[in-house]
Formats: structure tokens, C-alpha cells, sequence
């Protein structure tokens, strides 16, 4: 079936004519219509919208001409690699004429004037945009049960969570209903839902790609990443989205290489890190078992293993869940009632502003805003809020100690395979426990990515975690890229 | 760190969210769990660490201070829930 293909498959053969842009949207399409009702990872879908922008891509292809131009001063998409490809988009990134609802009730009505930078690359290199993924309201969850409008379920067993907040972009590869995605991570948004579906999830460096139209949850961690059914489409992915943005600020102005001639198999003498800090008490015993067993692998396969410490791995959730929820309340407080669509009337401008905010918002959106607006209230501030800024400057020290004596470090994704719908959500914490291995990067800004490491007993999909210094992409994708070419884990698929 | 229900209340004020009570009883409990857990942050001396706010070796960004064409007026108001003679509308702020 054309929409099993990976992007650099597909990619290959529309290039051969062996079938059209059209041909290839369309089965996707039918590919959506048959699963979606069950795996529920749209939000949105615009199929006219799809085939006219097959049929340019078609068109294009006939004429011979490559990419779009690239608006708004910005470089780096100069190829035609994504020509005709058809992605999804986790719902968080702004669309132009396209709705974009954050998951939330309080967005339910806005459609974004304008694109998203990684939206806009994706666009000037040919892709064709399927519609919207689900995800937790604000991107605040790791299962997608915070969506305001439905949960998705796991491809590989419709009774559990699909991981999130991008559970919907990683759902929707799995289940073969794009080619690829783009996802957001604030603290493991797409590496833990790639576990979870068995895809390959990549979480860029911080200022690696622009962040201008993510609609923002914590601006110091937000950063945009892509999902993808193997390393190579990650490779090919990162490259058409990465780079410089003069309307982001924090975006890094550092030239993007052809992440794919990173992938050269070859890992001998690479020093890989295994952190004694991510094999705790309570976690999957499958789960230990498959991460220990890939290091196994890699070391057959040249790279030298040594144990790393991260001392302060412990302390990377309390400080996560000050310090993203305080900056969360600061850029949640434009949801007023007076620009963004939803009002509820109730007297006058302030009994307003709490009404809409009271009704639009969902419990766990509602639930960080108290506890960020606490840590930097009067008199709490410097025992929470800046005490959990100095943590991270602890943290970030971690990393950067064990990167002087490693290349990369390789540990698990989460501590559990997926979790049944319902199992977690009376229970924050425990929630916020599944992602206690994918927080500590988003805090010291480095680079990390999922891939398929193996199955549980009730064949359910694990994860293994690849981390880099900063801008050190190439380094953790040829790693991940010489594991996967020796392993099959990554050719298995759902039984849908 | 036990939250009293004053307290809840007053966050809840202070971030403009109108709470049920319900909810303020539930946010009662979890947040005073929440942040019984992240008293372990205390035990760390952080004396002479200085705090990171961003991971960046970024400074004072500045682009070119060129004019660009603004979104159109009515793009942007298209999505504000009422608007009149091209302006956000609001409820009456004074008497």
C-alpha cells in the first residue's frame, strides 16, 4: 500500500513516476477514512485542500521546477525532497485558512491569519498538508486524554493512550495515516508518544528550529520536532524545518547541514553514555530489559559503552513542573475573551475575563496556570520559581559534564509501554511521571530522539532514547540510524 | 505545603479563572501533594548557583528596524468575538 511507504520511498518513486502526488494523497486519504474512526489522530482534515496541493506538486514535477519560493526572510529549503509528500501537523501550529485548537475549547473557533515557520518550510518544499493531529489542550499531558475534544488510542492497542501531547501526530504515523508529522516537545511531547506508537520521534536542539506560529505553552523549552517511520525520514525531515527565523528571536542562527549524510552506518570508536540515573525501582522491567539489550547491540556494532551519571535526575520533575506551568500562566493570560474567538459574557470586563478563562480551559490547563501562578506569586517566588531556575542550572551541568566524557547517551524513553485509556487520569503525579526520562533535555536544551527498540509481552512498542549536546543532531541520528539499519523493529506495523 | 482554601481562592484571582467548588476543593488537594513533592528541591544548596532562564548564549536579538507590510486589520479581528469600527470590543470598563 502507498501510504505504508517512508517519505524517502515515496520520495524515490514519485521522482520515477512511478505514480503521482495525487495517487499517493489519495490513498492516504482512504487510509484516513478506513482507521481513523477507531485511532481518532486527526482533529481537522482538508481533503480538497489535500489534492489541490497534490496536483501542484504534480504540476510542478511536470515543469520540472523544484521548490516553492520561501517568503518572509528566510533560507535553507532549496531542494525539492518533500515534493508531493503528504504530512501531518500537530494542531498546535499555527495554519493559514486552516482551524488550529491548541486541543482546547477555548481555541475552538480560531483560525490562524498565517503559517507557522516550520508549517511554511514544509510548504515551500512541496509537502502536502493532510490536516490536524490531536494533542493534549496546550500540549499539557503525555496521552491525550487533555484533549478538549476526544483521546486518541494507540494503533498498536486501541484500548491505551497513543503517549502524548503529540499523541495524535505519532498515532497517525503508526497507524500509516501520513507519511510524517511534525510534533512539539516542552518535556518529551514527541519522544515519549514515538515510544509509545513505535515510531521514530526527534526532538531538535532549542533554537534549532524557529518556533514563530507554535502557539507558545513554556517559552523556554517549546521546540518543534518531527515523527516519522524511520531515521532516515527524521534526517530528511529536521533538514526541510531547521534554521534560522528573523520573526524568532530564540531561533539560532547556525547553518543546517544534509542531516542525511550523517547516517553512515558507521559507529565504531562513537563514545556512547549509559546514565546510571535512568534504571529506577518501579519501572517497566521489559522496558530496562530492551534498553540494556540495544546498548548490547551497539557495542557489537563498535561503539564504546561507558556508564555517565547525572546527579541531579531526580530533582528534573519538580523543577519541570515549576518552572514550564510559571511560564505557561504568563502566556496563557492573552486567552481573555477579547482576541482569541471564545467570550463568555458575565457582567463586567474582569467577572469576563474569568468566566471565559473558567469555562474555555480544561482541568489540567486550569491546574498548571494555579500552580505557575503560585510559584511567582508574592512570596513564593524565590523558593519555587527561582529556586527551580537554579536547579536547572544544576541540571544543564549534568549534561554538559557527561558530553565532555561521551559523544552520546543512549537510556529509556518511559519509564511503562503504554498505559490503558483512564489508568492515569485521576492521578497528576503518576501522570507526570511518565515523562521523567524526556524532561531533563527540554531543561538543558539539548537534542534527543526515539526510536523503536523493541516489544513487551502484550507487544506493545518500547522506546529507546538517543541524547546529544546541543546542535549535535547528526551524532544522535547516525547512531539511531546504524541501531535501526541492524535491528527490524522499525518494519513491524500495528495489526489494524 | 498544605494550601488553604483562602489561598486557592486567591490564586485562582489572581490567574482571572473563575473556579466552581468543587473544583477549588479538588485543586486544594493536588496542588498541596504537588508541591509536598517538590519540597525535595529544598534540599539541594543552591547558595551560589545562578539560575538559568534560558539555555541560549543569546542576547538583546535585534532584526533590522525595516517597515513591513502589518496583517490586514480585518484578518486579525476576524477571529475576536466582537469588534466595532475596526477595534477589539469589550464590556464596559467604567460607569
Amino acid at each position: 500500500m502507498l501510504c505504508q511507504l517512508t517519505i524517502h520511498e515515496a520520495r524515490d518513486r514519485l521522482a520515477a513516476g512511478e505514480f503521482t502526488a495525487v495517487e499517493l494523497a489519495e490513498a492516504v486519504l482512504e487510509r484516513i477514512v478506513a482507521l481513523d474512526n477507531d485511532v481518532k489522530a486527526y482533529l481537522t482534515l482538508a481533503p480538497e485542500e489535500v489534492l489541490a496541493q497534490a496536483r501542484a506538486a504534480d504540476e510542478r514535477r511536470a515543469a520540472g521546477q523544484g521548490a516553492f519560493p520561501l517568503e518572509g526572510g528566510l533560507s535553507g529549503v532549496e531542494d525539492t525532497s518533500l515534493l508531493g509528500i503528504p504530512l501531518a501537523i500537530k494542531d498546535v501550529l499555527c495554519t493559514r485558512g486552516i482551524p488550529t485548537t491548541c486541543g482546547s475549547r477555548i481555541l475552538e473557533d480560531f483560525t490562524p491569519p498565517y503559517d507557522a515557520t516550520a508549517v511554511a518550510r514544509l510548504k515551500a518544499a512541496g509537502a502536502v498538508l493532510l490536516g490536524k493531529t490531536n494533542t493534549d489542550e496546550f500540549t499539557m499531558g503525555s496521552s491525550t486524554e487533555n484533549s478538549a475534544f476526544f483521546t486518541t488510542h494507540n494503533p498498536w492497542d486501541l484500548s491505551r493512550v497513543p503517549g502524548g501531547s503529540s499523541g495524535g501526530s505519532a498515532a497517525a504515523v503508526a497507524a500509516d495515516e501520513c507519511l510524517g508529522a511534525l510534533g512539539t516537545d516542552t518535556g518529551g511531547s514527541v519522544r515519549q508518544p514515538a515510544a509509545m506508537c513505535g515510531v521514530v520521534g526527534l526532538k531538535p536542539t532549542y533554537g534549532r528550529v524557529s518556533r514563530y506560529g507554535l502557539i507558545a505553552f513554556a517559552s523556554s523549552l517549546d521546540q518543534v520536532g518531527v515523527l516519522t517511520k524511520d531515521v532516515t525520514d527524521a534526517a530528511i525531515l529536521l533538514g526541510a524545518i531547521a534554521g534560522h527565523d528573523p520573526h524568532d528571536s530564540t531561533s539560532m542562527d547556525v547553518s543546517v547541514p544534509d542531516y542525511t549524510v550523517a547516517l553512515t552506518g558507521d559507529v565504531r570508536g562513537v563514545r556512547v553514555g549509559v546514565p546510571k540515573e535512568y534504571f529506577i525501582e518501579g519501572m517497566q522491567p521489559e522496558v530496562e530489559a530492551a534498553v540494556r539489550a540495544a546498548v548490547d547491540v551497539l557495542a557489537g556494532l563498535g561503539v564504546e559503552v561507558q556508564e555517565v551519571s547525572l546527579p541531579h535526575t531526580d530533582y528534573a520533575l519538580p523543577v519541570y513542573y515549576l518552572i514550564a506551568p510559571a511560564e505557561a500562566s504568563a502566556n496563557l493570560a492573552r486567552y481573555d475573551g477579547v482576541r482569541y474567538t471564545m467570550r463568555v459574557d458575565d457582567g463586567g470586563l474582569n467577572e469576563m475575563y474569568k468566566a471565559t478563562r473558567g469555562r474555555g480551559f480544561g482541568p489540567e490547563v486550569k491546574r498548571r496556570i494555579m500552580l505557575g501562578t503560585y510559584a511567582l506569586s508574592a512570596g513564593y517566588y524565590d523558593a519555587y520559581y527561582l529556586k527551580a531556575q537554579k536547579v536547572r542550572t544544576l541540571i544543564k551541568g549534568d549534561f554538559d559534564a557527561a558530553f565532555e566524557q561521551v559523544d552520546v547517551i543512549v537510556a529509556p524513553v518511559s519509564p511503562t509501554t503504554a498505559f490503558r485509556i483512564g489508568e492515569k487520569t485521576d492521578d497528576p503525579l503518576q501522570m507526570y511521571l511518565s515523562d521523567v526520562f524526556t524532561l531533563s533535555m527540554n531543561l538543558a536544551g539539548i537534542c534527543g530522539l526515539s526510536l523503536p527498540c523493541g516489544f513487551d509481552t502484550g507487544g506493545l512498542p518500547i522506546g529507546l532514547q538517543v541524547m546529544g549536546p546541543a546542535f549535535g543532531e547528526e551524532q544522535i541520528l547516525r547512531v539511531a540510524h546504524a541501531y535501526e539499519q541492524s535491528t527490524d523493529w522499525h518494519t513491524r506495523r500495528p495489526p489494524l | 505545603m498544605k494550601l488553604s482554601r483562602e489561598e486557592v481562592q486567591h490564586i485562582a484571582e489572581l490567574a482571572r479563572l473563575a473556579l466552581g467548588d468543587e473544583e477549588r476543593a479538588l485543586y486544594q488537594e493536588q496542588l498541596s501533594a504537588i508541591l509536598e513533592h517538590f519540597e525535595q528541591l529544598q534540599e539541594l544548596d543552591t547558595e551560589a548557583i545562578p539560575p538559568t532562564a534560558t539555555v541560549l548564549p543569546l542576547h538583546s536579538v535585534m532584526r533590522a528596524d525595516e517597515p513591513e507590510p502589518p496583517f490586514p486589520r480585518e484578518d486579525i479581528l476576524a477571529n475576536a468575538p466582537a469588534s466595532e469600527e475596526g477595534c477589539f470590543k469589550v464590556p464596559a470598563v467604567l460607569e
